[in-house]
Formats: structure tokens, C-alpha cells, sequence
């Protein structure tokens, strides 16, 4: 289950109330206006934290996303770009998020450096289809998987901070 | 040894590593010519023989009709593979086949690919394998994700549309996907287009969950357990397309006891899936017009293999 932290970050975002997927039409370009707002309130506070840690943007249809994240470690700012395509079944299923330049280093990522996610976070996904939405999917996906991952990438020695 | 014997003795090595060369690119010997009608003849060349028996035994009432079916299999992994075999060898007349992976050597634990295939597209090995195996099937593959937007509508397009004559739609959808997300693309696809389906799968079940393995490092990828699957899997196929025997919605396979568990699972009347509702609607009328027992229009099976 999401720890305290999380479950805090994740209850100050915005609820998605639209159920509509990229292949819906005007019912998508409602969704992907709530997805928007809560993505940028989601930064918002995370700003206000002093934890402002990813971007995000899409192509005109909202079906294709792509970014960057940043993960600090022993005051280095380590950064990755990130990607992914909205599934046609989404919202219920969850996109899968990918980090091309992680690929293959990490027993925890499938082909193409798409992010293997807990046990838990399609359960947890599919239990609150549709409120949950790309914010969501960074909070309790993304967002914790670096936080296991990426120290163990740098402590083994598979990633450099690019200053090196 | 003088150099024109010498030179002669090169040349006629050459000639023999030449011809030793063009056997071994599979030129003439070891690939079957094409048959165009299956015949029921017991010789030791026609390919068809012991299928055709079904028919003399009064089993199947036509076996040659499989050659006018198209069947598509998404995902050709473990399952998937072997069932599009098993097809190929049955002298199904088309193969649709859907995946977006790479050989690798870590698949070659369970059949099918072979080591010198690992750097190819699944679906170009299968494709490739499958031709020598018998040039009367025809082919057709798609090396990509269904699940993205632009996949998914030339998915749902080619199922629309690539019968064996073209335009026609599929006889039958497989899905032997590994993944939640495929599934559901696979059953939305289905539901819209009306498009009689089948799946199948392996899980582990019944053991800790902190044993479990992820998707693609999956407990249960046997060589024996994808067969098993498979040919339950293609089994339910001949019988559904060639109309003998019993297709269950449900066919299970225990491994650990080996126990074949059949059941019937009912649609949700309340579904999101408002194709799914809108086929139950159908489904009831139909049935309802004909009080025998009916071919059913949305049949979803599912094939399993339980260890443990």
C-alpha cells in the first residue's frame, strides 16, 4: 500500500469525473481538460513543497505524452526523460509509463524501459476507474518507483550524474 | 601435382560446395509443394491424410472446409506460437498474426523459436517457420502494440477486413496476450465489431503471493504447460469452426492435480462496456427467435492452467 507521504500527495489532487477514452471524441477533450488541471495542480503543489519534480506534455490529440523527471540523491539532480501513449482501454487501464535511457538496467522495467509497477497499482487503479488519471498515475506510479530504483541505480553504479 | 590438375580438383570442389549450399537454402528438397484441393487419399506424400480421416470416421463432416477459415492470434509468445502451429499444421487457410516482441533467447525455454531466430520480430519468425511447414497457409503479420490509438483502429480494421477474401471479416479472434491491457483492447475490439472470440492464458495460482512473478517472468512457462494450453486452446477451435463435439465456455487445466475444470461464466448485464451490453441484447433476441439450441454470436472462452 502507498505510505503516508504518498496517500497525503494523493489526496490533495483533483478527482477526474469524466470516463472517456482517446477514441471517445468530444468526451476526450473534457477528460483531457480535467486531466490537465489536475496534472497542473499536482505541480502546483508540489512547487509549494519544494518538490517540483517532473514535467509533462502531450501532442495536440492528448494520446501520446512525454517529459522529464528529476530525482535528487546526495544533493545531485539526476534527470530522465520519460514517455508513453494513452492505451485505447484507458481510463481502465493505466498507461505504461517508459524511461528509454533506463532500459536494461533494472530488473524492474520491461521492454523499451517501460516501468514494471507494484503488485498493487492495478488493483489500486481499477478500484478507482475513473478518478484517477495521469497525476495519479505519477503520484503512486512513477513517483515511488524512482524512489526504490534510481538510489539502487546509482549505488550499483549503472547510472552517473551527467557532471561526471 | 601439376596446376591444372590442381585447378581442376578446385573446381570440381567448388561445384560440390556450391550444390551442397543450394540444399542446405532449402532450394529443392525438404519444402512441399502447394496443394490446392485436400484430399483424403492415404499415401505417405499427401500432408492431409490423417486429418482427412476425421471425415472418413464421421467425426467431422468436412474437414477440408477448415482451408476457407481465417483465424487471428494475437500475441505469439508461448501459447500463442504453438497454437498458430497447430493451425498451420491443421491446413487453416489464412493466419493473422499480432505481437509486438522480439526472439530472444530467454523465450526459446518453452518451443517454438529457435536460437538462430533471437534479433527477429516474433511474428516474422512464426511467419517464417510456419511457410516451410505448409505453403498452403496464407499470412499475414502485424508487428506492433494493438493497445495504442493508431494500432487498435488498423487492429479493428484487419479483423474487419482480412478474411481470405479480403474485405470479409475474420472467422475467429485468439487472444494468447500476456496482459491485462491487451485483453481489454482485445475484448473492446470484439464487443464493437461483434467479433466471436476466444481467449486463453496460463496463471499460477493458489501460492504465495510474494512468489508471484510479474508479467513476462511468469511461474508457469513451461514448455508442457504451453502446449497443454495451446492445444486445448486449438482444440475448441476445430470444434467451433468445423462444427463437432462440445466447446466450453470454460476449459481449465490443473497442472499440480491435474484436474480439467469446465464451467460457464454469465456477461455482466451491467457491464461499462456499452458494445458488451448492447451484445447481450442481441444475444437474447436471437435466442429468443430460435427456441433450439443456437450457435452462440459472442462466445468468450477462456483456456487456463492453474498450478496448483
Amino acid at each position: 500500500m502507498a505510505d503516508e507521504a504518498t496517500r497525503r500527495v494523493v489526496a490533495e489532487l483533483p478527482l477526474l469525473k469524466t470516463n472517456a477514452g482517446p477514441r471517445d471524441r468530444e468526451l476526450w477533450v473534457q477528460r483531457l481538460k480535467e486531466e490537465y488541471q489536475a496534472l497542473i495542480k499536482y505541480v502546483e503543489n508540489n512547487k509549494n513543497a519544494d518538490n517540483d519534480w517532473f514535467r509533462l506534455e502531450s501532442n495536440k490529440e492528448g494520446t501520446r505524452w512525454f517529459g522529464k523527471c528529476w530525482y535528487i540523491h546526495d544533493l545531485l539532480k539526476y534527470e530522465f526523460a520519460l514517455e508513453f501513449d494513452i492505451p485505447v482501454t484507458y481510463p481502465s487501464t493505466a498507461p505504461e509509463i517508459a524511461i528509454p535511457e533506463l532500459d536494461g538496467k533494472t530488473a524492474k522495467m520491461y521492454r523499451g524501459g517501460k516501468i514494471c509497477l507494484t503488485d498493487h497499482f492495478k488493483p489500486l487503479w481499477a478500484r478507482n476507474v475513473p478518478k484517477f488519471g495521469l497525476a495519479h498515475l505519477m503520484a503512486l506510479g512513477l513517483g515511488p518507483w524512482l524512489a526504490v530504483e534510481i538510489p539502487d541505480l546509482i549505488a550499483k553504479g549503472l547510472i552517473e550524474h551527467k557532471e561526471k | 601435382m601439376d596446376s591444372a590438375s590442381l585447378m581442376e580438383e578446385l573446381q570440381l570442389r567448388v561445384r560440390e560446395l556450391e550444390e551442397a549450399l543450394a540444399r542446405e537454402q532449402g532450394g529443392g528438397q525438404g519444402q512441399r509443394a502447394r496443394i490446392k484441393l485436400m484430399s483424403p487419399e492415404v499415401t505417405d506424400s499427401n500432408p492431409y491424410s490423417r486429418l482427412m480421416a476425421l471425415k472418413r470416421m464421421g467425426i467431422v463432416k468436412h474437414y477440408e472446409k477448415i482451408c476457407t477459415f481465417t483465424v487471428a492470434v494475437v500475441g505469439v509468445g508461448g501459447v500463442g506460437s504453438v497454437t498458430a502451429e497447430m493451425l498451420t499444421r491443421c491446413g487453416i487457410g489464412k493466419l493473422l498474426l499480432f505481437d509486438y516482441d522480439k526472439v530472444e533467447l530467454v523465450n526459446v525455454n518453452r518451443l517454438f523459436f529457435q536460437p538462430h531466430q533471437a534479433g527477429l520480430s516474433k511474428v516474422q519468425a512464426v511467419e517464417h517457420t510456419l511457410r516451410n511447414i505448409n505453403p498452403d497457409v496464407q499470412f499475414e503479420v502485424h508487428n506492433y502494440n494493438i493497445t495504442t490509438v493508431d494500432n487498435f483502429q488498423h487492429f479493428m480494421d484487419r479483423i474487419s477486413y482480412g478474411g481470405l477474401e479480403e474485405g470479409k471479416p475474420v472467422d475467429l479472434v485468439l487472444s494468447c496476450v500476456d496482459n491485462f491491457e491487451a485483453r481489454m483492447a482485445i475484448n473492446t475490439a470484439c464487443n464493437e465489431l461483434g467479433q466471436t472470440w476466444m481467449e486463453s492464458g496460463v496463471i499460477a495460482a493458489n501460492i504465495d503471493e510474494k512468489t508471484l512473478k510479474r508479467k513476462g517472468v511468469c511461474a508457469t512457462s513451461l514448455p508442457t504447460t504451453m502446449r497443454l494450453v495451446a492445444g486445448i486452446l486449438v482444440q475448441s477451435v476445430l470444434k467451433f469452426l468445423l462444427n463437432f463435439g462440445t466447446v466450453s465456455y470454460h476449459l481449465g487445466y490443473s497442472a499440480m492435480q491435474d484436474f480439467f475444470p469446465t464451467m460457464a461464466m454469465k456477461p455482466n448485464p451491467q457491464c461499462n462496456d456499452k458494445n458488451c451490453r448492447k451484445q447481450q441484447e442481441e444475444y437474447k433476441e436471437k435466442k429468443a427467435a430460435q427456441p433450439k439450441q443456437v450457435v452462440v454470436e459472442q462466445e468468450e472462452e477462456i483456456v487456463h492452467e492453474d498450478n496448483g
